[in-house]
């Protein structure tokens, strides 16, 4: 099996997610973009590891999931605290630590 | 009879503690408690001296150890003392002296409302002074050392309401204290060299140091001398200390306490005997300073500073003859005895004259008292004529003697020494006639002082003039006592060592030139002072006059010298301190904190910029494997 088309659509999917990352401001958008960097990478994993035959990059991709999802959890709580005390979920707002 | 040294020292202190701490309540028998201490110490002195004079020469040195003060391992020191001849004759100079000018201070002090404590710190300097001279080793001898300086200081700022007295006060402590330096320094220097501090095993083992070690210990004594006994460059403090009560000039700054480094040299003459080069320094400190304090003594005229100058002249006999060894030692302790009795008694008379001419000082307001004073005058007269050595009286002997000595150093030096040391004596001549002169003779010349009161020049009161009787007869008869019979020579001689020198010029040559010179001096001052009339006000005087009359410029010396000179020290080295050490510091602080404000820079508060770092770190390291790979 050929991966390369595979790995093509996981370097797409990656290179969108960062681009997200490093140019939308709304933390939810932001989050989206970091799943679907996690994704890229889980797409990557499964097609490497039918390549090889072995199950070990399928292994790792379900940690990543159990992962992500635990960060979902906890970066969905604070941005929605966030949220509520600034009516407002840009990442630039949520400066009060900045000297 | 070892059990009664102790008690010489006991008695003084127990009296100092007695008056210091009693209060009020000893005001009324405060003076009384206080003579009758120092008169006990006499007593146990004298007796003490009944018994050595019953040894053998040789078996006439007592020793007493009170306790171990420091039980260290290879650091000893015992609080011991020994009783030797040289000691017994300072016992005996101290507490008799210092008993008499108890009983003088009864009455010079009686209108003192503060006498009690007086005498409470003259009993405290002879415990001091007694402590220093019987102590067996040096750093006991330290402790008496700072003790008299302490009563010393407290003497001269008695009249401490009067901002010149508490400033002469404490001049006379820093003074000291640069002496003192020079002691410790010794002990310390002695200790490393010889392992030991007591007198007996570091005089045995003198001859196993170098002669270089000998040499740096004998100049600190002798550094530490000069202080003590106002030599220059160490003099500047003597003049001021003036400013004490008369007894206090008389006992310490007189007789006793500033020839305390005449003594600490006769006692460490074993190493001094081992550093010549060291003796020729203290015979040229003592020549120094003979000159200096004789000409500064002829143009005060205020009659104790004038005295003080003289005592600092006739220190420099005494360190003189101290620096010619074993020549002289013997003559330094005889003049330094003498001197104890004549300069004690011509402040006692200065004293005296004070006490009638309400505390009036400037000679120029004297004139004519001997119809007021016979008794002091006749006393002061047979002082005068004592120290300035007229034949028979006890400073003709002892100064003889020196003369003679100096002479005998052989060579130039012997020349120069002899010759300063017979200059010494004509100008000695000639400012103590100045001050008897100026004192009893001529017109009256006292006024009305600012408030109106004539002073009523009057005789003082019977405790003070005993006193001065009993040390006007020392001072006429010692000098021969001593003399017949070579009876002091043969007393010390086994403690200090003597070999006759042999003098270019023979004994008589040199008595006929000091008679000479002696003639000259008080013709001289006859001729300025005696001939006419001698003007209220100072004359503007010349150059010489006026340096002498500001103590030879001793102190703008230490003022341009030391005092600016230590000025531009420290602000240099404050502005070392301030540039280069703290700038070091402050630099260092300033580079970092301007560092960090930059890359503070780069914590900007985006996520964004954050996340392209991480993402920018991430590729550059990728790419750098790959290129590691490919490599």
């Amino acid at each position: 099996m050929n991966p390369v088309n595979y790995l093509y659509l996981a370097a797409l999917l990656f290179t969108i997610g960062a681009a997200g990352v490093l140019i939308r401001k709304n933390a939810i958008v932001l989050f989206m973009c970091v799943e679907l960097m996690l994704n890229a990478c889980n797409l990557a994993f499964v097609a490497f590891s039918r390549m090889h035959g072995n199950l070990d990059g399928q292994i790792i991709a379900f940690f990543t999931m159990v992962v992500a999802a635990a960060e979902v959890v906890v970066g969905l709580a604070i941005i929605v605290s966030l949220f509520r005390t600034r009516h407002s979920a840009s990442v630039d707002d949520a400066s009060l630590m900045k000297l | 009879m070892e059990n009664l040294i102790g008690l010489l020292i006991a008695a003084p202190l127990l009296g100092a503690v007695v008056l210091l701490l009693g209060g009020r309540r000893l005001d009324k028998a405060g003076h009384w408690l206080g003579t009758l201490f120092a008169a006990a110490s006499f007593g146990i002195g004298v007796v003490l001296f009944a018994d050595l004079l019953g040894r053998g020469a040789e078996d006439r040195t007592l020793y007493e150890k009170l306790y171990t003060w420091i039980p260290v391992e290879g650091f000893q020191a015992d609080v011991a003392f020994q009783l030797d001849q040289l000691s017994m004759t300072f016992v005996l100079l101290i507490t008799g002296v210092g008993t008499l000018i108890h009983i003088y201070s009864i009455g010079y002090m009686e209108h003192d409302e503060r006498r009690r404590r007086f005498f409470g710190y003259l009993n405290l300097f002879l415990a001091a002074m007694l402590l220093l001279v019987l102590a067996d080793n040096y750093l006991l001898l330290y402790v008496g050392w700072e003790g008299v300086g302490l009563a010393s200081y407290l003497l001269i700022g008695f009249w401490q309401h009067k901002p010149s007295a508490a400033t002469a006060a404490k001049k006379a402590f820093l003074v000291n204290r640069v002496g003192d330096m020079g002691l410790s320094i010794a002990i310390m220097l002695l200790f490393t060299t010889f392992g030991t501090f007591a007198f007996g095993p570091v005089f045995a083992s003198v001859g196993n140091a170098t002669e270089g070690k000998l040499t740096a210990i004998a100049l600190m004594l002798l550094l530490a001398a000069c202080g003590k006994s106002a030599q220059v460059p160490l003099q500047s403090w003597l003049g001021d200390a003036m400013e004490g009560p008369t007894p206090v000039s008389a006992l310490i700054h007189a007789a006793t306490m500033v020839t305390a480094g005449v003594y600490l040299i006769v006692r460490s003459a074993a190493v001094f005997n081992g550093a010549p080069d060291a003796q020729l320094v203290v015979t040229i400190v003592g020549a120094v300073t003979l000159i200096f304090g004789a000409i500064v003594g002829c143009a005060k005229d205020d009659i104790k500073k004038a005295l003080a100058g003289s005592t600092m002249s006739q220190i420099g006999y005494m360190i003189l003859a101290a620096g010619l060894g074993p020549v002289g030692y013997v003559f330094a302790i005889m003049h330094l005895v003498t001197h104890g009795f004549f300069k004690a008694g011509l402040f006692l008379g200065a004293g005296s004259v004070m006490h009638g001419m309400n505390d009036e000082v400037d000679m120029r307001k004297y004139g004519a008292l001997r119809k007021f004073m016979p008794v002091t005058f006749v006393t002061f007269g047979l002082g005068y004529l004592a120290i300035i050595g007229f034949p028979g009286l006890s400073g003709f002997f002892s100064k003889d003697m020196i003369i003679e000595a100096a002479f005998a150093k052989g060579g130039t030096q012997g020349w120069i020494l002899g010759g300063v040391a017979l200059l010494g004596a004509g100008i000695t001549a000639f400012y103590m006639t100045r001050v008897m002169l100026l004192t009893f003779f001529g017109e009256k010349r006292w006024q009305p002082d600012a408030a109106g009161h004539e002073p009523h020049p009057h005789e003082s009161p019977k405790s003070m003039t005993i006193p001065m009787v009993i040390l006007a007869f020392g001072s006429v008869f010692a000098g021969a006592f001593f003399e017949i019979g070579e009876r002091f020579l043969k007393w010390l001689e086994p403690v200090t060592g003597y070999e006759h020198g042999n003098s270019p010029v023979s004994a008589m040559t040199v008595t006929a030139s000091t008679m000479v010179v002696l003639v000259v001096g008080v013709g001289i001052a006859w001729s300025m002072y005696g001939r006419r009339p001698v003007p209220v006000v100072a004359p503007r005087g010349s150059l010489l006059t006026r340096a002498a009359r500001r103590d030879l410029l001793q102190d703008d010396f230490n003022h341009v010298v030391l005092v600016r000179g230590g000025e531009h020290l420290t602000r240099s080295l404050v502005y070392v301190d301030h540039s280069l050490v703290d700038g070091a510091v402050n630099g260092t602080a300033a580079a970092v904190g301007g560092a960090s404000g930059r890359l503070r820079k780069l914590q900007n508060g985006y996520a964004r910029s954050y996340a392209v770092s991480m993402f920018g770190g991430t590729a550059i390291l990728i790419a750098a494997t790959l290129l590691m790979r490919a490599v």
